[in-house]
C-alpha cells in the first residue's frame, strides 16, 4: 500500500460487540476498572475512549415486551457515547427502527426477519437510507464447500448460499454487511478469509468481518488479505486479551490505515 | 442558546447530547419563536435531499431561516444533509437547495474510480484549508466520521474550508461569513467532534 493511500485513505474500523440481555452485557467482562462491568453504557464509553471506531449492541433477548427496555437503553447509550453505534436483535419492522433511531442509534442491523421478508430491507432503505441498514448474516461452510445462511442466531439452517443472499440484500438497499462465520466464531483461530474476501470483492458496500479474531495478526490478515472494511470482536476485548490501543498501534505499524 | 432545527430528518438527539456534555444549552425545535430567540442555529440531517427541501418549504422554515441567516447573519452550522441543503442544487432528486453557498451537491463519481464503494462510510482525516474558527485547537489533519453518498462541489472556491480524500479529493467542509457546513458528523467524531461543537458555541 502506498504512503499516499495510507495517509489519505479511509481507515479500517475496529468494532467491539456487546451482547445485551435484559439491559445488561452478558458473556461477562473482567474490567476491574469499571464500576459495573455489566453496564453496557459504561463499557461502551470505555471502548470509545480507547479508540474503538464504532460499537455494536446486540440485544439477544429482544422479545416484544423487552423492546421498550432496549429503546431506553439506546437512549442512555446515545447520551454517553460519541462514536457511531449499531443496534440489532429482533428488529422486524419500520416502526422498531424508527424508535431505535429516534432514541439515538446510528444504524440498525437486521438478520432473520429480513431473510424471511426481504422487502423489509427495501422499506428500511426507503424510509431511513441505506447508510443505517446493516444486514447481519450468520454463515457456515458445509461439507460441500459452500457457505450457507443460518437463521435464529445460528440454530436454523437454510439452503440459501451466503453470496446469493448478500447480493440480493445489497440490491434491496442494505448499506453494510456484518458477516459472522459460525465455523470460526469462538475459535480465536482467525477470521474466515475466503468468504470475507468473496463478499468484499463482490459487493459495493462495506463488509464487517466477525468471528474468529483471537490475535492481532488475525486482524491484519482480514484487512490485508480478505479486504474487510471493518472487523468485529467481543470476548477478546471484554477479557482484555487484546487492548484496542495496542491493536490499533499494531495495525498502524503493519501499514493498515487506522484511526489512532 | 443553540436551536437544533427539527425539520423531520436526522439524528437530533445525538447532537443535543453532545452539547449537553459540553454544558452548552441546545434545544431541538421547529418553533419559529424559539429559532428567532436562539443565538445560533444548527441544521442537522440524514436522509434524502428532496425530502429535506420539501420539509423546509412545507413548514415555512425556509423563509424563516433565510431571514435569520442571510439578513440577521446568525451563525449556523449545517451537518451532512443539513450542509448539503445550503448549496444551490443537488443531484439527489435534481432539486434546488437554499443557495446560501455557491456550490452544488453531487454524487460520488464512482465511474472515475473503479471499485469505489458508496456510501463513503467511516473515519477519514481531513485537511483544513482556512482559518475557520471551528478548527481552533485541532491538529492539522484531524479524523472525522463520514457517512455520505453525495458531496459538495464548490463554485465559490474561497468558501472551501477542508478537504478529504475518498477515491479522490473532495470538499468536506465550507465556510462563508456566518455560514458553516461539514459533510462529516462532529457528533459522532469523538474528541475532535466535541471540539468543533465547542468552537461553534464560542463563536
Amino acid at each position: 500500500m502506498s504512503e499516499q493511500v495510507m495517509k489519505r485513505g479511509l481507515t479500517k474500523r475496529i468494532i467491539p460487540c456487546l451482547d445485551i440481555k435484559d439491559g445488561r452485557t452478558v458473556k461477562g467482562t473482567n474490567f476491574v476498572d469499571l464500576r459495573d462491568a455489566g453496564d453496557p453504557v459504561e463499557l461502551g464509553a470505555l471502548y470509545a475512549a480507547q479508540g474503538a471506531d464504532e460499537l455494536v449492541f446486540l440485544d439477544i433477548t429482544a422479545t416484544v415486551e423487552k423492546r421498550k427496555t432496549l429503546a431506553e437503553l439506546v437512549n442512555k447509550i446515545s447520551h454517553h457515547i460519541n462514536i457511531p453505534f449499531t443496534v440489532g436483535g429482533g428488529i422486524s419492522s419500520v416502526e422498531n427502527v424508527k424508535e431505535l433511531l429516534g432514541n439515538g442509534a446510528d444504524k440498525i442491523s437486521v438478520n432473520t426477519a429480513a431473510f424471511n421478508r426481504p422487502q423489509l430491507i427495501a422499506e428500511l432503505e426507503k424510509e431511513f437510507g441505506s447508510q443505517c441498514v446493516v444486514l447481519a448474516i450468520d454463515t457456515k461452510k458445509e461439507e460441500d464447500g459452500e457457505w450457507y445462511v443460518y437463521l435464529h442466531g445460528g440454530r436454523t439452517k437454510t439452503n440459501t448460499k451466503c453470496v446469493d443472499w448478500a447480493k440480493q440484500a445489497v440490491g434491496l438497499g442494505a448499506g453494510e454487511i456484518l458477516l459472522t462465520s459460525m465455523n470460526h466464531d469462538g475459535t480465536k483461530a482467525g477470521f474466515a478469509l475466503d468468504i470475507t474476501k468473496t463478499l468484499s470483492e463482490l459487493l459495493s458496500v462495506p463488509v464487517i468481518a466477525s468471528g474468529g479474531g483471537g490475535k492481532m495478526e488475525h486482524f491484519e490478515t482480514v484487512f490485508n488479505e480478505a479486504q474487510a472494511d471493518a472487523a468485529l470482536a467481543a470476548s477478546i476485548f471484554h477479557f482484555k486479551e487484546i487492548a484496542i490501543p495496542d491493536l490499533k498501534r499494531y495495525l498502524y505499524e503493519h501499514q493498515i490505515p487506522v484511526r489512532i | 442558546m443553540i436551536a437544533i432545527v427539527n425539520y423531520g430528518l436526522g439524528n437530533l438527539t445525538s447532537i443535543q447530547n453532545m452539547f449537553k456534555r459540553l454544558g452548552i444549552e441546545a434545544v431541538i425545535t421547529s418553533d419559529f419563536e424559539t429559532i428567532k430567540a436562539a443565538s445560533k442555529l444548527l441544521l442537522p440531517g440524514v436522509g434524502h435531499f428532496k425530502k429535506g427541501m420539501d420539509n423546509l418549504k412545507g413548514s415555512g422554515l425556509q423563509d424563516l431561516l433565510n431571514e435569520e441567516v442571510l439578513v440577521k447573519k446568525k451563525p449556523i452550522l449545517g451537518i451532512c444533509l443539513g450542509a448539503q441543503l445550503m448549496t444551490s442544487h443537488s443531484e439527489e432528486g435534481d432539486v434546488d437547495g437554499l443557495n446560501w453557498v455557491s456550490a452544488d451537491t453531487i454524487r460520488f463519481r464512482t465511474e472515475s474510480v473503479p471499485g469505489l464503494k458508496v456510501p463513503h462510510m467511516g473515519w477519514s482525516d481531513i485537511s483544513t484549508k482556512d482559518q475557520n474558527p471551528l478548527w481552533n485547537a485541532l491538529p492539522a489533519e484531524p479524523r472525522f466520521y463520514h457517512v455520505h453518498t453525495f458531496h459538495f462541489k464548490m463554485k465559490d472556491q474561497a468558501a472551501t474550508s477542508a478537504t478529504a480524500h475518498y477515491g479522490y479529493y473532495f470538499v468536506c467542509a465550507f465556510h462563508k461569513d456566518n455560514i458553516y457546513g461539514t459533510q462529516f458528523h462532529p457528533e459522532k467524531s469523538h474528541k475532535f467532534g466535541m471540539k468543533v461543537f465547542e468552537n461553534f458555541a464560542k463563536l
